[in-house]
């Protein structure tokens, strides 16, 4: 287990890590999930000894990490960049952390040879890194993490820079070197919550220096504790909606004012922020908005409306092209609705036992 | 229209060649002549306009009325190829540490660190002359090879910190993180990634300091005496009341050879593309 208890790390005011506690298991690959600029590479350097934290403490398996300068710690990772040695070939790269870890020449380049057929560049050894595509030089960047059987294995958005058909095929063979690691802890930054959700055994969800919520993808999927946690974990955006309660009436801000009951809840009078998800919201019905932009992606759409004032979000499991500017009439879904409550914490539909 | 501007462009390098060329041109033709030739005015074909004669060339070594051009010449070389070789070594490394560290003394940081080092080469020479000839004094190494080896590498190690800070500044530093994530220490990251990708800045660095310390007259000649003699120092003590142009032509060309040579090679390298391939 990687425990990391009261990480904080500042540079002037800026807080890029603040009072962060979360523990990582072996043998699971634990996304941290949050928008650019959130922590996780932060987050990650620290881990690596690439960042010096002001407080708190790193440990594996209880042996603290303090003291260990990065090349002592038991880390790999793999970054944004495609970062391989230039003046090296495709085999040597990848021997390269075996023969620096005092492996003898020959066995170093023959576990370097098994992991390159691995990733698929068993044919391409000779090569110096500046004579392969981009999606090849990160194959050698990730061969080489891999070849060194760290237990800690740490991948910050490796794929962010390759195109859309490059990054589906190695985030799955990569999943599957992974998995055949039973012992190894791995980390996957990442910024798109579905990767994240797909991919991770776990998933931490970080904002503005904080880990804000941990645990399994679904279950922080289904009860974001927050609506920031919600934000975070939701794509296409999640609609945040001022709600307010009295006299058995709902009364969305600028939208609409429905029945208390069509919450499917008892909620005492207050104020509420109701948070909608995309697919939650369906054409057809009683409100009307005007279409601001319409991304079509795969075979679904995403429509960015604004009615009365309010920007709502629509995913249709269809691909429609709404013109721009048009006006559309909306039905909400209030049964899979989370509510929030005036702190914006999560107020759970029924209580959770055990 | 196309082949016009062709043409003249053709024209314009010629003529830049020409312009380029032709002194070395008449500095080999002119070795090879005697006084009579020199003075007859604008000669240029052996044989055919004037008489070839060695006259020059075995004045650089030890004819009459000459020099032995091989010990001034073996001293130069000395002392450039030692000199360049300590203010690499010594550049490279202060260079590396000021691309990489933070370093803080009181207001001053890096930058001030890297202007200090360039900045002797700002002042002109003659002002360090007094400075160098007395600390060289009381070192008992005026007139001596050890001495003006010190003094080069003085004198060129601002070269090497310079060209080599702005080398690795280029070089990305998530290079040496990496390296460090693949088990280096700080010292055999510099050694076995940064080193080797910053040969061609080594080659441009080493080669500013072989031509500065190839060519350096000024503390060649304050430096010594009788002693130890540098090739700039003897070719100048060529010239006497008559200007032996044949000799001095010979000379020259010997002296600079070593530098034409080095362009040759250099050349190649530093064509070859630095870092591709590092980050992408």
């Amino acid at each position: 287990m990687l425990e990391l208890s009261n990480l904080t790390l500042a540079e002037g005011p800026v807080a890029h890590l603040d009072d962060v506690t979360v523990s990582f298991r072996k043998g699971r690959l634990t996304t941290l999930l949050g928008r650019t600029g959130a922590g996780k590479t932060t987050l990650m350097r620290a881990i690596a000894g690439l960042a010096e934290p002001d407080r708190g403490r790193i440990a594996l398996d209880g042996k603290d990490w303090s003291r260990l300068a990065s090349w002592q710690r038991p880390v790999a990772m793999v970054t944004q960049q495609f970062i391989n040695y230039p003046h090296l070939s495709v085999l040597d790269n990848v021997a390269f952390p075996l023969v620096r870890r005092k492996v003898p020449q020959d066995k170093a380049r023959e576990a370097a040879r098994d992991m390159l057929g691995r990733v698929g560049l068993g044919t391409m050894i000779d090569r110096r890194p500046s004579q392969l595509s981009g999606g090849q030089q990160q194959r050698v960047a990730i061969a080489r993490a891999l070849v060194k059987k760290a237990p800690v294995v740490l991948l910050d958005e490796p794929f962010v820079n390759l195109d859309y058909k490059l990054r589906e095929g190695l985030r799955e063979e990569l999943v599957d070197l992974l998995k055949a690691e039973r012992e190894t802890i791995v980390i996957y930054a990442s910024t798109d919550p579905r990767e994240a959700l797909q991919m991770g055994d776990d998933v931490i969800l970080m904002a503005e220096g904080r880990a804000i919520q941990s645990g399994e993808p679904q279950n922080v999927y289904a009860r974001p504790g927050t609506t920031r946690a919600a934000e975070v974990v939701s794509d296409p955006p999640i609609n945040l909606i001022e709600m307010e309660v009295s006299g058995g009436q709902l009364r969305l801000d600028r939208l609409a004012d429905l029945p208390a009951r069509a919450l499917g809840r008892d909620l005492p009078a207050g104020r509420y922020t109701l948070g909608l998800r995309a697919h939650s919201i369906r054409q057809g019905g009683d409100l009307s908005a005007r279409v601001s932009l319409t991304e079509v992606s795969g075979s679904e759409t995403v429509t960015h409306l604004q009615a009365a004032g309010q920007a709502l979000v629509m995913l249709e499991r269809t691909v429609t092209n709404h013109a721009l500017g048009t006006t559309i009439t909306l039905s909400l879904d209030l049964g899979e609705a989370l509510v929030f409550d005036a702190q914006g914490r999560l107020i759970e539909k029924e209580p959770v036992h055990g | 229209m196309r082949t016009f501007y062709l043409a003249l462009k053709y024209l314009a390098v010629l003529l830049w060649s020409a312009f380029v060329i032709f002194p070395f041109l008449w500095m080999i033709s002119t070795s090879f002549k005697t006084a009579n030739s020199v003075t007859a005015g604008a000669k240029w074909l052996p044989w055919l306009q004037f008489e070839p004669s060695l006259a020059g060339w075995q004045s650089l070594f030890g004819g009459v009325g000459g020099i032995n051009i091989l010990k001034p010449y073996a001293n130069s070389a000395i002392v450039t190829l030692s000199g360049s070789a300590i203010a690499l070594v010594l550049g490279t490394l202060a260079a590396y540490g000021l691309s990489r560290f933070t370093f803080k003394a009181g207001p001053l940081g890096n930058g001030d660190i890297t202007f200090f080092f360039i900045s002797q080469r700002i002042m002109p020479p003659i002002v360090l002359a007094i400075p160098f000839f007395l600390m060289l004094r009381f070192l008992g190494l005026l007139d001596t090879l050890p001495g003006l080896i010190l003094i080069y590498v003085a004198m060129l190690m601002p070269i090497a910190v310079w060209v080599m800070v702005d080398f690795f500044n280029s070089v990305p530093r998530g290079l040496d993180e990496m390296a460090w994530m693949d088990g280096c220490t700080p010292v055999t990251t510099f050694l076995r990634v940064i080193l080797p990708n910053a040969l061609p800045g080594l080659v441009v660095a080493s080669m500013f300091c072989l031509i500065f310390g190839w060519n350096d007259f000024f503390f060649a000649f304050t430096m010594t005496f009788t002693e130890v003699q540098l090739l700039p120092v003897s070719l100048v003590a060529l010239n006497s009341s008559v200007t032996p142009w044949w000799s001095l032509s010979a000379a020259a060309i010997v002296s600079v050879a070593p530098l034409a040579v080095l362009a040759f090679v250099v050349e190649r390298f530093l064509s070859r593309g630095g870092l591709a391939g590092a980050v992408r």
